[in-house]
Formats: C-alpha cells, sequence, structure tokens
C-alpha cells in the first residue's frame, strides 16, 4: 500500500525510536518481542531434538555431541536465557491484561524485575542442572 | 490503493474498507489462552528437568515415553507452536508492508510452525508407542 500524498499540508509526524532517551520500558518490550523470535528456533531445535530421539540411539547421541558442543552450549544458553525472560515478562504481560501495574513506579519496577529476574532464573536453573550432571 | 494525485475521494473515503478484519479479537484471546498453557507446561517440564542427572538415550526415552510426561509434552508442543505462529503473524503484519512478501511470510510462519508441531506430536507418539 501507497503512503498517502502529503498533498493537502504537512502533517506532524508521530515521534519515533531514535527521539526518546533509552529507559527500561522499552527495552523490555523490544526484548520480549526479539526473545519471542528467537524462542521460534529454540522450538524448532526442540522438534529437532525430539526427532532424534524417536529415531533410535545413534540419532540421538548425534544431537547430544551437537548440542554438548562448545558452540551448542552457548546457543542452548541462550535459548534457556530468552525463554526465561520470555516467561517472566510474559506473566507481567499477562498480569497487565489483568490491569495491574500500570502505574509509572510500578511500571518501571516490574521491567527491572523481568530483566534481572531472567537472569537469576536462567542461573539457578544451570546451577541446579551442572551440579546434578557432574554426580551422572 | 491507487496513488492518482487527480482522485477527488477524500483519504477517509479511500482508508475505508482497508482495515480490521474484525478477527483480532481472536488472535488476542487465544494469544493469551496459549500463553497460560506453555506456561503451565513448561513449568512441569523444567520440574522434569532439574532432578534429572544426565540425559542418555535411556533416562531421555524413558523420560518421555512416561504417559503423564508425553501428554503434558504433546499439549506444550502444540500450545506452543500455536503460540509461535500468532507472534510471528504480529512481527510480520509490523514489518513486511509488501503485499507480495508479507503474503509468501505468512504461509511460510503457518507451514512452518505446523509441520514442526505435527513432527515434533509424531515424535513424543513413536517414542511414547515404543513403551520405556
Amino acid at each position: 500500500m501507497a503512503a498517502p500524498e502529503s498533498r493537502v499540508r504537512e502533517r506532524p509526524l508521530s515521534p519515533h525510536l531514535q527521539v526518546y532517551r533509552w529507559q527500561v520500558q522499552m527495552v523490555t518490550s523490544i526484548l520480549h518481542r526479539a526473545t519471542g523470535i528467537v524462542l521460534v528456533f529454540g522450538a524448532l531445535a526442540l522438534a529437532w531434538g525430539l526427532q532424534a530421539l524417536a529415531a533410535g540411539p545413534d540419532s540421538w547421541a548425534a544431537f547430544a555431541e551437537c548440542a554438548g558442543s562448545a558452540f551448542g552450549r552457548v546457543v542452548l544458553f541462550g535459548f534457556s536465557w530468552a525463554l526465561a525472560y520470555h516467561l517472566i515478562n510474559g506473566i507481567r504481560h499477562l498480569l497487565q491484561d489483568g490491569g495491574l501495574g500500570f502505574a509509572i513506579p510500578d511500571f518501571v519496577r516490574n521491567s527491572w524485575i523481568s530483566v534481572v529476574g531472567s537472569f537469576v532464573l536462567v542461573a539457578l536453573v544451570w546451577g541446579i542442572v551442572l551440579m546434578h550432571w557432574g554426580q551422572a | 490503493m491507487s496513488g492518482n494525485a487527480n482522485d477527488l475521494r477524500t483519504p477517509l473515503k479511500r482508508a475505508r474498507g482497508l482495515g480490521s478484519a474484525k478477527d483480532g479479537t481472536g488472535h488476542f484471546i487465544v494469544q493469551r489462552i496459549t500463553a497460560v498453557a506453555v506456561l503451565l507446561c513448561g513449568v512441569y517440564l523444567l520440574g522434569l528437568l532439574l532432578p534429572m542427572t544426565g540425559l542418555d538415550y535411556p533416562r531421555a526415552h524413558a523420560l518421555v515415553a512416561d504417559p503423564l510426561n508425553a501428554t503434558v509434552l504433546v499439549a506444550f508442543l502444540v500450545a506452543g507452536f500455536w503460540h509461535a505462529k500468532l507472534g510471528m503473524q504480529v512481527v510480520i503484519e509490523d514489518y513486511v508492508h509488501t503485499p507480495l512478501l508479507a503474503g509468501i511470510a505468512h504461509l511460510a510462519n503457518i507451514f512452518v510452525c505446523a509441520l514442526a508441531a505435527i513432527a515434533s506430536v509424531l515424535a513424543v507418539l513413536r517414542i511414547a508407542l515404543q513403551g520405556a
């Protein structure tokens, strides 16, 4: 669809990203979308793992080797942080759908809870998993 | 829409009929329902993974083959890929403005999410039906 010509008169344009000072509310919104896109690929990786598991021990071993490589671990860590963030911020979105947390101080505080909480959650989960794995 | 400068119709007249397809509310609601489903199933699955001491083939296979785990996993996969499709749809609507490209992107999104969901569910069924 072509943009309508400004033949009548110049109208004021809505301000866009470049005129705003960065603030945490923008970061949480952008991160929610970005992690959502990342998690589509995470879901496809999960689909790949399930195919490997269904196909038998050899293909599962190949998948596990891939996931356990240095690159695989970095990707897995990235997916798990994206999931932790999208999970916590998603709960925040559901609460906001219920009309909660719209006062500006609450909104800013909850934004920080999403960001900091995602790192805490992912550190806890990886800490527990790595401790258990050592005892295998 | 025609970019004809001699078009005598007002901008409002030209915009009418091009707006909402009247199904946005359904999208919003299903996005929330699938979000809650993914949340509940995700917490359950995380609870399964945390006490594991490794994911070699027998352990991973037994984990997925358990009937309750397989049920929750299938629910997680269906809700998750549905949620992913709805989310990517909004991203495409926001950023892809060329009609042909947008159409291709929407089709690709639907097909990839649907196929991945079907393949994943079938994989879980194969594992579950092989027995522990």
